[in-house]
């Protein structure tokens, strides 16, 4: 038997950079240092346990759609052990949205070949987290998404899925799309040897003609949102601090009192 | 005047606070028809009618709770079908999102996710985002398709206005993907009686300087004082000390509610994601250097096991 992986993962603006936005309402993606998201990296994890756990013959690929920067994630997570990488870039994908995203990954998820893909639970920039779900509508697959723990055996996939109301144990037959959440895990550090490793490990390249999609259905042109404005949140003004000096307590009391939260 | 499509979280046929605000949104762009689903569903009439839903439509089946999302999107599916509406709106938990996103897909609909204000538009309506940790706002627009669009909790007021809430019941048909995905058990969150964290008006919260699981409990003694809930900075969280559902931050909740108390948390950015749009914030810290004494209203520089008992006690007596 053998197990196919694509674990989907994004290169995304360094959160504790100065994000921001360019001139047509994009993300800025020049200015600020990029990495691979965070996220992903727990997605990445759990894939190569259930690559680790398994008898099976399981092959991890990686995959991401962004511009040429974007090999650094798939680099990354090669270093810490997933065994090839494909990388989808055009320029006519600036600017494509959450729907489009999942066209593109959807196409090249099929064309790479799938038994289960994993991703995380959101992007570090756009935090929607509804990718993984557009995904799995797309090739037809069910969803196990949002997962503190994950397996898989005799091809079924199983998880927990802890949500507001209640925690759901869930299962599904492969192929199947299944996100993990931060509870998932703690990511790997690539180690030397996995840098070293990754260097020969082959990347792909793949544009939109190699997916059969056409340009108008990605991109900005193609996309099914507009942001129309973008304003900087005003700084919040200074605020009253005040050291402890044995009253603290009663002041902040004093101050909600007088903001009549008490 | 258009039909507006509101799907319902509901718990049993208690219907949650962000659906009745999402009937306050929905209420600027037209009329709104409520849809409720699984056990319950017809139960959530009444609340729904008193806050401005001129139908409510409802299916009952075991596969709302049987199966993961699906269901819902096929049932959603039907409503929008059976009413065209002018847009679809959905409450943004973890699972509104996801059945948003699947229904926005095959109705050939854009969504935006995540909103937290929408107006009615020209061109249809205009949801604001909060974005890169709150450090931003935008609007945005559906351009292709019906608009489908998540809201996040306490993004209205809960506003009475009756209407006549007429049930019908819903026809639908489950699709072959409906039943992918298998629920083979549940367990219930234990209730703490404590207000839901991302519904609450008051969040009182604890990070590292908290220390430990045991001392949660002055952060928890505080918080009923107040009515509110109890939130954890993801430190607090990692470290074990408080569980994962309290999270507030990027990987967690984010939270809007009219004030937050931020205690032993320095504000890393992690954090001020999920916070920071607060209407009034204020922080107990022992480091006067700590990011967090940028967003406050009030800030103490202190030890919180001084500041927070001293602050529970004084507010204890001003109660009477």
């Amino acid at each position: 038997m053998s197990l196919r992986i694509v674990v989907t993962v994004k290169y995304v603006p360094d959160a504790t950079g100065d994000r921001h936005f360019a001139d047509d309402l994009t993300v800025d993606r020049d200015d600020v240092d990029g990495l691979l998201s965070e996220l992903d990296e727990y997605a990445v994890e759990q894939a190569l346990q259930i690559s680790e756990n398994s008898d099976d013959d399981v092959e991890v690929t990686v995959l991401t759609v962004g511009p040429e920067d974007a090999k650094d994630a798939l680099r990354k997570a090669l270093s810490m052990g997933a065994d090839k990488a494909i990388h989808v870039e055009d320029d006519d994908l600036h600017g494509t949205d959450a729907i489009g995203t999942s066209l593109v990954l959807a196409k090249a998820i099929e064309k790479a070949g799938f038994d289960l893909v994993v991703s995380g639970m959101a992007s570090t920039d756009g935090t929607g987290g509804i990718v993984p779900a557009l995904v799995a509508e797309r090739l037809g697959v069910p969803q196990v998404t949002l997962l503190s723990e994950v397996s898989v055996e005799d091809g079924t996939v199983k998880g927990r899925r802890d949500g507001d109301a209640a925690s759901e144990q869930l299962e599904a037959s492969l192929p199947a799309v299944v996100s993990v959440t931060d509870q998932s895990g703690e990511a790997r550090y690539p180690s030397f040897k996995g840098i070293m490793a990754a260097k020969k490990k082959p990347v792909e390249s793949w544009d939109l003609s190699d997916l059969d999609i056409d340009a108008e259905e990605v991109g900005l042109d193609g996309a099914y949102t507009k942001v129309e404005a973008v304003a900087e949140r005003p700084a919040r003004t200074a605020g009253t601090i005040v050291k402890d000096e044995g009253e603290g307590g009663k002041q902040l009391a004093e101050f909600l009192a007088s903001q009549k939260f008490i | 005047m258009a039909e507006v499509l509101v799907y319902v979280d509901h718990v049993d046929g208690a219907v949650r606070k962000p659906t009745l605000e999402l009937l306050t949104l929905a209420r600027r762009i037209g009329e709104p028809v409520a849809v409720a689903l699984g056990n319950g569903a017809a139960d959530t009439a009444a609340a729904l009618a008193e806050h401005g839903a001129v139908k409510v439509l409802t299916h009952e089946a075991a596969e709302y709770a049987d199966y993961l999302v699906v269901p819902k999107v096929d049932a959603l599916q039907a409503a929008y079908e059976a009413v065209s509406p002018a847009a679809v709106l959905v409450p943004s938990s973890a699972e509104g999102k996801e059945i948003a996103a699947r229904l926005a897909l095959r109705i050939g609909s854009g969504i935006v996710t995540d909103a937290v204000d929408l107006e009615a538009g020209d061109e249809g309506p205009v949801a604001t985002q909060s974005v890169f940790a709150a450090s931003f706002t935008t609007k945005s627009r559906v351009i292709k398709g019906t608009p489908v669009i998540t809201v996040k909790p306490n993004s209205a007021a809960v506003e009475a206005a009756p209407a006549a809430g007429a049930v019908e019941a819903l026809a639908v048909s489950f699709s072959d993907q409906a039943t992918g995905t298998k629920v083979t058990a549940r367990t219930p969150r234990e209730s703490t009686g404590r207000p839901e964290l991302t519904e609450a008006a008051i969040v009182v919260s604890g990070g590292r300087g908290v220390n430990g699981a045991e001392n949660f409990s002055i952060i928890e003694a505080l918080a009923d004082q107040l009515g509110a809930a109890v939130g954890a900075s993801r430190a607090a969280v990692d470290a074990g000390w408080y569980p994962h559902t309290n999270q507030v931050g990027q990987t967690g909740k984010s939270v809007s509610p009219q004030l937050y108390i931020a205690n032993g948390i320095s504000g890393a950015i992690q954090h001020r994601a999920g916070m920071q749009t607060s209407k009034t914030i204020v922080a107990v810290n022992k480091d006067p250097e700590a990011p967090i004494f940028d967003l406050v209203d009030y800030g103490v520089v202190g030890d919180l096991f001084d500041v927070v008992p001293q602050l529970t006690e004084e507010i204890k007596t001003r109660k009477g």
